[in-house]
């Protein structure tokens, strides 16, 4: 089996990481190894090892201007890492680009939500659809079965990703003029749309309310349950990342400062200092 | 099925204003009612209104400013009017060497496009714009120093200078700053409708798909575009490239509607003019680019009565049609006359 030979290739995991006991395939989704970028004299992220196992909820905090961020935009390639690889289902991704790492499999969402708010929901979860979709140019403007077909069935498909997150009834209305919350939404059904085994959540609970945010966790959950992926997630709310994420890893000034469970994380003494500062610590 | 094309009932309506508008004319043309002046311009509007659709799908669809349109549009003038002079013996019925020249026009233009497209394509925003300036500035020079001789042993070429040692028979095609003279004027007004119509099936068919979408989402947020796996490059060149297509055919069926034609027709004037009626008719707006470009090809032939004020007045009627449409009191006025488009939409 080629997949048993990528396996193989791999190097030993570190200790620390947290496959869930479910996953039957123990191979992570995502591997990190030293992965390191710097602007100019400054070292954004540095030595970052970070693993993913294949359903695993993992989550990415640390205090702002930690590199949070960063760490995304180098696994999605919009900038090319100094040091360091990122194997993603075993696959080297030096040298592609955002677009090709998207089709390997990671789908992200942005801090600052990007839509394309001048077209209708259905539009943006039918561009997620772009590449499932196989109709050429020709039978586009020729308006050839080829392209009835597609359609129809990409339609179908984003109304079902447009249910998933309680959207279908805002589907022809314009991105743009969804309520906040939902707009966030949107943002990871079109994620979902392309087909992605690992999804990068970039802050998904930003300016929502705590019932919203309930709703989030159990939209998170849920997704990983139908489709069995990976979820990695940026966020300031500690209840949610308390809540959901199997593994923590913890970023300060680019370096990886704690990894573990919830528990390991909430008690280690390199957090609460990072967090609240050196006398926040010998008050805890 | 039903729910599938939300701007269906706009595209019908654009469609049956053109429509409308050649049932109602060439009646007219055939009965010979129509002023000799307004019969004049029936193809120059077609050609324009073809144009302003091309250029709104590179600026309105796609979203970049090309300031160069008019350099596609001399393509297709050139190689449109020197494929119908090649075929005049050959294909004797006037209406098909009127398709072939539009299609070899086509062709070409599209391949400038192409060629152009790979180094502007990179750039955004205002360098664009001023590149594709330089580019349409750059073809306009090459077609004023190029000559096309046609003899039995096939096409000569030279530039700079007549250098192609025609025979004697031979008949010289494109003689440098003199352009083409002694062009079949094999260019109709059926033709024209016809191109109009082919512009707008492949617009609307293109913005209602897969390569449509990709190219409205690069529009619209490039970053978000790049993380769904759109490949930019690859769909503003597809746009750009059917956009120059369009220009060409229309250069196509100006040109073979004149018996001379000179590259410097086709300069930085005629580029803008087209930008003029993209912008009036309202950008991604294929109606308003038909009517803007219909209606301001008529209007500097309908003021020739105020005779040296006429371009005065033009520019006047232009600015205050430009405010009005923009002010945002006539804007709410016009949207409690006419129901919201969103909810007509829906009700479709």
């Amino acid at each position: 089996m080629p997949k048993e030979f990528k396996r193989g290739k791999l190097a030993p995991l570190p200790s620390n990481v947290l496959i869930p006991e479910r996953d039957l395939d123990k191979s992570p989704i995502l591997e990190c190894r030293r992965l390191g970028i710097d602007f100019g004299g400054l070292r954004a992220v540095d030595d970052l090892d970070l693993t993913i196992g294949r359903t695993e909820i993992a989550g990415l905090i640390g205090p702002n201007g930690a590199g949070k961020t960063t760490v995304f935009n180098l696994l999605t390639k919009v900038y090319n890492p100094t040091r360091g690889s990122i194997l993603l289902d075993g696959t080297d991704t030096a040298g592609k680009t955002t677009v090709q790492v998207n089709r390997m499999g990671i789908a992200r969402t942005f801090q600052n939500i990007r839509l394309f708010h001048n077209q209708s929901v259905l539009d943006n979860v039918l561009i997620g659809l772009h590449n499932s979709m196989t109709c050429s140019l020709a039978s586009s403007i020729l308006r050839l079965p080829s392209y009835w077909k597609n359609e129809k069935i990409a339609r179908e498909r984003a109304m079902e990703y447009l249910s998933l997150f309680g959207l279908e009834s805002h589907a022809n209305e314009l991105a743009g003029s969804l309520p906040y919350g939902a707009q966030r939404r949107l943002e990871i059904a079109r994620a979902l749309a392309t087909n992605p085994s690992l999804l990068l959540l970039d802050e998904p609970a930003a300016g929502m309310n705590p019932s919203e945010t309930a709703e989030l966790m159990e939209n998170i959950v849920r997704i990983r349950d139908t489709f069995q992926i990976a979820v990695l997630l940026i966020e300031h709310d500690m209840n949610l990342v308390m809540g959901i994420c199997e593994g923590i890893c913890v970023l300060n000034f680019g370096k990886v400062i704690a990894k573990g469970s919830p528990e390991q994380i909430r008690e280690n003494p390199a957090v609460i200092e990072a967090y609240l500062g050196r006398k926040g610590v010998a008050e805890a | 099925m039903m729910n599938r094309n939300k701007n269906f009932g706009r595209n019908l309506l654009t469609f049956a204003v053109v429509i409308a508008a050649y049932a109602i004319l060439q009646p007219m043309v055939l009965a010979g009612s129509v002023s000799a002046t307004l019969k004049g311009m029936l193809v120059p509007i077609c050609a324009y209104v073809a144009m302003a659709l091309s250029l709104n799908l590179t600026v309105g669809v796609l979203g970049e400013l090309s300031l160069g349109h008019a350099g596609f549009m001399s393509v297709g003038a050139f190689a449109g009017a020197t494929t119908a002079i090649a075929l005049q013996q050959a294909v004797a019925s006037a209406p098909l060497r009127l398709a072939i020249a539009l299609a070899v026009a086509a062709v070409f233009a599209a391949l400038v496009g192409f060629l152009i497209g790979i180094p502007v394509l990179r750039l955004n925003g205002d360098y664009l714009a001023i590149v594709t300036l330089a580019f349409g500035e750059i073809i306009k020079s090459i077609f004023n120093n190029l000559y096309l001789g046609l003899d039995d042993r096939g096409f000569h070429v030279s530039l700079l200078e007549d250098r192609t040692g025609l025979a004697e028979e031979g008949r010289m095609i494109i003689a440098g700053p003199m352009g083409i003279g002694n062009i079949p004027k094999i260019a109709s007004f059926t033709g024209g409708f016809i191109l109009i119509l082919l512009c707008l099936a492949v617009i609307f068919n293109l913005v209602n798909s897969r390569q449509g979408r990709a190219v409205m989402a690069i529009r619209d947020n490039r970053i978000a575009a790049e993380s769904v796996g759109i490949p930019v490059t690859k769909y503003k060149m597809m746009a750009f490239v059917i956009s120059a297509a369009m220009a060409g055919a229309a250069g196509a069926l100006f040109s073979l509607n004149y018996s001379t034609v000179v590259a410097n027709k086709f300069d930085f004037n005629t580029s803008i003019l087209i930008l003029v009626f993209v912008v009036f008719g309202g950008l991604g707006n294929m109606l308003g680019s038909v009517i803007a470009a219909a209606a301001l090809t008529i209007l500097p032939e309908a003021l020739r009565s105020f005779s040296n004020y006429r371009m005065l007045i033009y520019a006047i009627v232009l600015i205050l049609v430009m405010l009005a449409t923009n002010n945002p009191t006539l804007k709410m006025l016009i949207g409690r006359t006419i129901p919201k488009r969103k909810g007509a939409a829906e009700s479709a």
